[in-house]
């Protein structure tokens, strides 16, 4: 009786087991995809041609692959969106954590909910139909989709992570941090800039850092307004191509080595994810440590 | 009292805290009155119940809905008792603290990769075993929204008092007997919470479906569907906006997926709430 339960028991223990461990599998598994899938590629065109090359003509009669002019639109583009985006989400944050009255914080909190579960497409729409017109018309040029369109896109959209995130860590400051610095003679805006945001400081980094994470990794809403035409990103009008709008515009007619270049445009990618998730721990256990 | 230059420090950052605040709350009410205003005088009954046929020219999105609800069903159906089990793994069996850190780093990691990637990697895995087909897109989801369900489960198993453990223990229940009645039921809502959740993210999704789901717009039933190309709403609006130039149908179709994402902040707030008022008493 005894050791029929307690083999019963190990059982089920041996199946949330394998429940647990999937998500390491998951992991794993697209981590020696992407690599298996990557190499080839990068071996044939060698890594220092891929890397650096600067002109990207996969469909010519001699293809060329360099990613350079990606790789270079996705870090201005990031770039673009956190010198606009975290400014603004900031600047928001700290008036809905330390300064808005309770309804406007509550009636806030919601509509910034409402921004984060805008499906992205849509978000692509709205650049489409408003922003890529505007920025014609405005600065006299034939097309306005380009890169100035991709980074204000990304910059709203990556806004509301940006506020959530840097509200909880302000909301974290201890109160007696404030009400000493209060006590002390200085005016609450000091007070909130001087005192509260240093101490929440690891956890707006955090923030930033997210941003960072979601605009390099956004593809749909970019490719409905940044042109994806691969040019090197001279101009904030050119028309450009993000490393994950390179993936996704051809993918659905490659074949070949073009095709595993792709891959490999998706493993370079991958790595980029891995650096900004390594920062993003970093700054999310000096937030914990404190 | 106050110097000049205080002063001017001040006003400068109380204005530029108000211009960032006003900015935000003017970007959000534009976004979606845009949206909505021009969406919803295209939304009509035939769009909504026909498909799309290139003889008479008609535009209708009625399989993009259905592939949708099917996407969702395949993908929380199995994705379900995998975080579910995940998580109880973590919180009630794990006795070693490296297995419980390597996994949660696993699905930190998970929820950082882009769509796209997981659209490629889907396509690798699933694609060229199954084909282009809606359950190949509703694997490559299970695998984006396991830590999702995973941690919203753990948040509310981590609730659980543990005297009600060790008071069924006490009375000579077995460990699985215990998680079963007494420890499952109590972290109902962080289940429900998490597959709120997820339906968000499914319904927003389209990089990770538009090469593992593919876009046809044919009209199937459930099975069939499930094994049949088929695009989800997202995919289908991305495709008439940009491919094909259909804008009214493209805001038609945004201005459905925009109330469909009050309806699930809203439910998620409810269900919280809910939980919160029935836990108090």
């Amino acid at each position: 009786m005894k050791t029929k339960t307690n083999l019963f028991e190990a059982i089920i223990h041996g199946i949330f087991l394998i429940l647990g461990l999937i998500t390491v599998g998951c992991v794993l598994l697209i981590s020696v995809y992407l690599i298996i899938s990557g190499i080839p590629a990068i071996r044939e065109i060698g890594l220092l041609d891929f890397l650096f090359g600067d002109t990207w003509a996969s469909t010519a009669s001699e293809p060329k692959y360099g990613i350079l002019p990606f790789i270079l639109t996705s870090i201005y583009g990031t770039a673009g969106a956190i010198i606009l985006g975290v400014p603004v989400g900031f600047l928001t944050a700290v008036y809905l954590a330390k300064v808005a009255p309770i309804q406007v914080k509550n009636v806030m909190e919601q509509a910034v909910g409402l921004l984060a579960g805008i499906p992205s497409v849509v978000y692509g729409l709205v650049g489409m139909m408003v922003l890529v017109p505007g920025i014609r018309e405005l600065f006299d040029i034939p097309d306005g989709a380009g890169l100035l369109a991709a980074i204000i896109v990304l910059a709203v959209m990556i806004l509301p992570s940006i506020i959530k995130m840097s509200i909880t860590a302000l909301e974290a400051v201890p109160k007696e941090y404030e009400d000493a610095s209060l006590a002390l003679g200085a005016t609450p805006e000091e007070t909130y800039f001087r005192v509260s945001v240093p101490a929440a400081k690891s956890g707006i980094a955090a923030a930033v850092v997210l941003g960072v994470g979601r605009a390099i990794g956004e593809a749909m809403a970019v490719m409905m307004v940044a042109g994806n035409v691969p040019n090197m990103p001279d101009s904030l009008f050119q028309s450009v191509r993000f490393l994950t709008t390179a993936v996704a515009s051809e993918m659905s007619y490659s074949s070949g080595l073009q095709r595993q270049a792709l891959f490999s445009i998706a493993l370079v990618l991958f790595l980029f994810i891995m650096l900004i998730n390594a920062a993003l721990n970093f700054f999310l256990k000096g937030e914990r440590n404190k | 009292m106050i110097s000049n230059r205080r002063k001017m420090f001040l006003w400068t950052v109380r204005g530029a805290m108000y211009l960032a605040a006003v900015l935000t709350g003017a970007l959000t009410l534009f976004i979606m009155g845009y949206v909505l205003l021009k969406g919803i005088p295209n939304v009509t009954w035939e769009l909504l119940s026909t498909k799309p046929s290139y003889l008479s020219g008609n535009i209708g999105i009625l399989p993009d809905i259905l592939n949708t609800v099917y996407i969702v069903i395949a993908a929380l159906a199995i994705v379900l008792p995998l975080g579910v089990g995940a998580a109880v793994y973590l919180t009630e069996y794990a006795s070693s603290k490296k297995i419980v850190a390597v996994i949660e780093y696993a699905a930190e990691a998970l929820s950082g990769i882009p769509s796209i990637i997981y659209g490629l990697v889907g396509m690798l895995m699933f694609s060229n075993s199954f084909g282009t087909c809606l359950m190949s897109g509703a694997l490559t989801l299970v695998i984006m929204n396991l830590p999702t369900i995973m941690r919203s489960t753990q948040e509310s198993l981590k609730t659980v008092p543990q005297a009600y453990r060790e008071g069924a223990f006490g009375l000579g229940a077995g460990k699985w007997r215990v998680i079963r009645t007494v420890v499952l039921p109590q972290c109902l809502d962080g289940v429900l919470t998490g597959c709120i959740l997820s339906v968000g993210r499914i319904l927003g999704e389209s990089a990770a479906l538009l090469f593992t789901a593919g876009f046809a717009h044919a009209l199937n039933g459930f099975f069939e569907g499930l094994s049949s190309a088929g695009a989800t709403l997202t995919v289908a609006l991305y495709v008439y906006a940009k491919e094909q130039g259909e804008f009214e149908v493209a805001f038609a179709i945004a201005a459905i997926l925009m109330i469909l994402s009050f309806i699930i902040n809203l439910s998620a707030v409810m269900v919280t709430k809910y939980f919160q008022r029935r836990n108090a008493v």
